[in-house]
């Protein structure tokens, strides 16, 4: 029996209880669906432990599987195409509509107290009186497969129904033939032919530069940076390593090379410690890299 | 351990629940809020049946979250529909069904 | 021996032999005139040859009942035909049955004689209407419903054909229905007509709620048992339906109206049948105008109004038809004034109805035959010697006038002169009054005989007066040697043999009576003055009609019976429901409509509610939800 918390029922409840109400709250306060996301998953992982703690292990680690796994990161997933970077604004657009919901939520509260305090009678806890032998997940196999049969079968069609249902919802008809790769390849070169965009792939970020990460734009050979390398919305967000500065070492270098005073020292250009010169380094090792590549490739027809 | 907090917590859970859904706007959290309240009442079931001793209330819990996780499948898809054709994830946008 | 001053008690004997056959003759012209409506087209070639078959069979019959009649004896001459139970509940039992006696059989030789040959006539003047099919069928409808008035044995029976001469005048009333005039002709027939209804149907509740049986020989039984009041109700009742269907004053107006159909039917309908039908109701009911003088005496001043009104009016229309139509009115007068007397005069009554019949009808046909003749024009100030142009037409009309104003030896100078004989016994001003009605019926019968046949054409442009085809002239011969012959005919025999029928003293009158009476020599005398200046007056005729007197005017404004109408009923009921409308236009529109324009009102305010966003919708689901709950709760602690 998984009842490792039993004897700490309260120590559970009062430690647990603040954290749930709180994420609770968090989750509906906060700016970024994101976060609410978290509040909830620390709510139902909150609530999960309290039905251990009431002897409903099967619910316990039904609430994390099905609930906090499964649903939640469905919720995730629609989260990331909805746009995860989205803040809502939360100045309330319909008039008095907060102060309602408040007065509305507060007297709902106040009544399901009231009730549920009046529902139960003081103190008396009957324990479990199993139908059958058998653990807690016994017993409610044999609820479930005995009284209420009927209902799970049910559900069974419900299942069908909604997953049913989220394929037609979701589904978008095809407009026009499929966009096959030989079809791609003639779009570029038709839009090469008119406006003389590059029909080749377009450099990778970080490939050239000191970073190699995604939020680095790519260095070209004449020194400067390539603004297409990195996401759009990376570059929106903010989070792009200026590409000047990168730049700025390589332009020292050649600088060097053609035996001109560099301007300014090379730490000081760079503005990083130790650690960026290493990386410095990495730079002409990629780019010998990128003829490695060619060689190998005439080694291969060498070989032949 | 007094079986009436556990009450009084899946009270609260459910009023914050309620005050999610009527003030926020994002269909999305809108309908985290929604499966608040269904938690809310998932632990008040299981205390419940903890009171009366009774397995039935963990098979309503139970019951409950099938068809949440129904509802979730196809409440996201709408939600993902109607995001695909007005770009928007809010509820207030979608108010054409008026006077 | 029947008392003198006692109307005779009907006691049929049941039917027998060639006597259950009777229904036939109603049967005959009713299902030729249902065949010929279903059929349609398709028998418009010969359809009213068939139509005009089915009353001269009837006819046949009628004769072949009559001889039965005349040799059979007194006490068998009333026959009850059963034909059909009709309603039976418990205590009341309604049969329908024919009651063939020396009346009725009258009537259905005039209604079938007369309606035979009128049919007859009709081929030739319908012969270019379209809907002449049409037309012969109304014809035979009105045939088969005059005579399930006139063979009917109860007052419920009558009332069926009484409503079927009604709507088969309706129908042929507003024949020419395109013509506005036509049909809002045919509407005020109908509309005055059952304002007599009305009296009918109270007459015969009040019969049902007495007796509980409306049948002739029940109430005739019974009569003397109603209260005087009751039987003064009764009795103006039946005289309300009486002058409805007669066209007596205060109901007059309709007639001149109905000159709008065509000519046949004002011939058959509104001269020689219909219109007497109410003369027919008042001497049926006999026995209840006995026990009250009251409405008997209504009866004579209806009847004396409506004859001098009647001639009135005759003695300056220009239209031969309107002038007519007023003759008929005051000659109807005559015979109700008749009917008024009492059993006295009952047989008199009929006996002027029967040849006032034959020389109506004569010079309705004849009036058609000019009309024919002069492209259907009907002012007389536009005719003028047609006497050579129209020679057949000119003498049987000539026959119907001399039988109209008295003319010794002809129809009307018999049954007039009794009828001014008995008026006089009556009463000496309704006496003088009668008097003085023939000599105007002399004068304006000449104003248009001189008129039309005599002096100087004054025909429009382009009309070429010429004879009507033989199949016109046989019926105007026919009736114009019944015009002479009838009364002397009858004179002689008809009180024999009315009179165990209607009541009334027996005495055999003789053929030269009007000439050892002095009223006999005073009412030639009068005719003789009438006819003498009218012949002064109309030697020459304007074309157009000169402004005339006070009379004059009131008369060509028929007497001022429509402003008479409009003044008492019309505006009086218009300016009520004027009232009416606008109370229900004002106040209960207006509360309904209030009641929706409210709702709709709060409807554009409530609506407001469905603002499109679901938080809204979700908060007042969540306050809904507190209140339900606060309500619950609170309901368990009260």
């Amino acid at each position: 029996m998984i009842v490792p918390l039993v004897t700490g029922t309260a120590v559970a409840f009062w430690l647990l209880a603040p954290i749930i109400v709180l994420a609770a709250i968090g989750m509906v306060m906060a700016r970024k669906p994101v976060h609410s996301a978290l509040g909830l998953a620390t709510v139902m992982v909150g609530l999960a432990v309290q039905y251990a703690a009431q002897q409903a292990p099967f619910l316990f680690a039904v609430q994390i599987i099905v609930y906090t796994g499964a649903a939640l990161m469905l919720f995730l997933f629609v989260l990331m195409l909805v746009g995860v970077d989205s803040t809502d604004s939360l100045v309330e657009t319909l008039r008095g509509q907060r102060l309602a919901a408040g007065l509305a939520a507060f007297g709902l509260g106040a009544l399901l107290v009231g009730v549920m305090g009046n529902a139960i009678v003081e103190g008396q806890v009957v324990g479990y009186t199993p139908e059958v032998e058998g653990n807690n997940v016994q017993q409610i196999a044999y609820a479930v497969f005995g009284r209420w049969i009927f209902i799970f079968e049910t559900t069974a069609a419900l299942l069908i129904t909604a997953a049913l249902a989220a394929m037609v919802l979701a589904h978008r008809e095809r407009i026009g033939g499929r966009l096959t790769q030989r079809r791609r390849a003639l779009l570029r070169m038709r839009k090469y032919a008119e406006d003389g965009t590059h029909p080749g792939s377009g450099a990778t970020p970080g490939v050239y530069a000191r970073h190699n990460a995604v939020d680095t734009p790519a260095l070209l050979p004449d020194g400067s940076a390539a603004e297409s390398s990195v996401s759009t919305s990376l570059a929106a967000r903010g989070d792009v390593v200026d590409a000047h500065r990168l730049a700025a070492a390589t332009k020292w270098a050649l600088d060097e090379i053609d035996g001109e005073e560099p301007v300014g020292d090379e730490r000081q250009v760079l503005g990083t410690g130790p650690t960026a010169r290493g990386e410095v380094d990495t730079a002409p090792r990629a780019e010998v890299g990128a003829g490695d590549e060619r060689s190998e490739a005439t080694a291969e027809e060498d070989a032949k | 351990m007094n079986p009436e907090n556990y009450l009084v917590l899946a009270a609260i859970l459910f009023a914050i629940g309620t005050v999610g859904f009527m003030v926020r706007r994002n269909a999305l959290i809108a309908f985290m809020s929604v499966e608040l309240m269904l938690n809310a009442t998932n632990l008040a079931l299981v205390t419940f049946s903890r009171i009366n001793g009774n397995i039935d209330g963990q098979i309503a819990s139970f019951f409950v979250m099938i068809v949440a996780a129904a509802e979730i499948v196809v409440g996201l898809a709408i939600i993902v529909s109607i995001f695909r054709t007005r770009r928007s994830a809010s509820v207030d946008d979608a108010n054409l069904l008026k006077f | 021996m029947v008392n003198p001053l006692q109307t005779a008690i009907l006691e049929p004997v049941a039917a027998s032999g060639l006597f259950q056959m009777a229904w036939l003759m109603i049967a005959i012209p009713l299902v030729s005139a249902a065949f010929l409506l279903l059929v349609g087209k398709a028998s418009n070639a010969w359809g009213h040859l068939l139509a005009t078959l089915a009353p001269i069979a009837s006819f046949g019959i009628g004769l072949a009942l009559f001889f039965q009649l005349l040799g059979a004896s007194v006490a068998e001459r009333t026959v009850e035909v059963p034909v059909y139970e009709w309603i039976g509940v418990g205590p009341w039992d309604v049969q329908i049955a024919l009651l063939v006696d020396q009346l009725s059989i009258l009537f259905v030789l005039l209604i079938t004689g007369v309606g035979s040959l009128i049919h007859i006539y009709s081929i030739g003047y319908m012969e270019h209407d379209e809907r002449r099919r049409r037309f012969f069928a109304y014809l035979n409808l009105f045939i088969a419903a005059m005579l399930v008035l006139v063979l009917a044995n109860s007052y419920l029976v009558l009332f069926i054909g009484w409503e079927g001469v009604g709507l088969a005048s309706y129908l042929l009333i507003g024949f020419w229905q395109h013509r506005p005039a036509a049909a809002a002709a045919a509407k005020k027939a109908f509309v005055m007509n059952r304002v007599g209804d009305i009296g009918m149907a109270l007459a015969m509740i009040t019969m049902f709620a007495h007796f509980g049986s409306v049948e002739f020989a029940e109430v005739g039984k019974n009569a003397a048992q109603f209260s005087p009041l009751t039987a003064t109700l009764v009795g103006l009742f039946l005289l309300l339906a009486a002058c409805g269907k007669s066209a007596q004053v205060p109901l007059q107006a309709w007639l001149l109206d109905a000159m709008e159909g065509p000519t046949p039917v004002s011939a058959l309908i509104h001269a020689a049948t219909m219109v007497t039908a109410g003369v027919y109701l008042i001497v049926r009911s006999g026995p209840i105008f006995d026990q009250t003088p009251v409405a008997s005496t209504a009866v004579v001043v209806v009847g004396t109004v409506t004859l001098l009104v009647g001639a009135w009016i005759g003695t300056s229309k220009d239209d031969i038809k309107k002038v007519l139509a007023g003759s008929t009115m005051s000659q109807i007068g005559y015979m109700i004034l008749a009917a008024g007397i009492g059993p006295a005069g009952y047989v008199f009554a009929i006996f002027h109805l029967l040849t006032h019949g034959f020389f109506k009808a004569n010079m309705f046909l004849g009036a058609g035959s000019i009309m024919h003749g002069m492209d259907d024009d009907v002012n007389m100030r536009n005719f003028g010697a047609l006497g050579r142009a129209m020679r057949w037409t000119f003498l049987t009309f000539a026959m119907g006038y001399l039988a109209i104003i008295g003319f010794p030896f002809f129809a009307g100078f018999y049954s007039k002169d009794h009828i001014i004989v008995a008026a006089f016994e009556h009463n000496m001003i309704v006496g003088i009054c009668a008097l003085i009605g023939a000599g105007i019926t002399a004068y304006y019968m000449t104003r248009l005989m001189v008129m039309t046949f005599f002096g100087r054409k004054r025909w429009e442009h382009g009309v070429h007066p010429h004879e009507s085809p033989g199949v016109m002239v046989f019926p105007l011969v026919v009736l114009a040697i019944l015009s002479v012959v009838a009364g002397v005919a009858m004179n002689s025999w008809i009180n024999g043999w009315l009179v165990p029928a209607v009541g009334g003293e027996e005495h055999t009158y003789g053929l030269l009576d009007g000439f050892t009476e002095p009223i006999g020599w005073l009412t030639m005398g009068v005719v003789a003055i009438g006819v003498v200046i009218a012949v002064s007056v109309f030697k020459s005729v304007p074309k157009e009609a000169p402004r005339g007197n006070f009379l004059e005017r009131a008369a060509r404004r028929d007497v001022y019976g429509d402003d008479i109408n409009n003044a008492v009923v019309v505006n009086p009921l218009m300016a009520f429901i004027g009232l009416l409308t606008g109370f229900d236009r004002g106040k209960v529109d207006g509360a309904v409509e209030g009641i929706g324009a409210s709702t709709s009102g709060l409807g554009q305010v409530l609506r407001r509610l469905q603002s499109g966003y679901v938080r809204s919708y979700g908060l007042t689901m969540v306050a809904g939800a507190v209140l339900v709950g606060a309500v619950l709760i609170l309901g368990q602690l009260a």
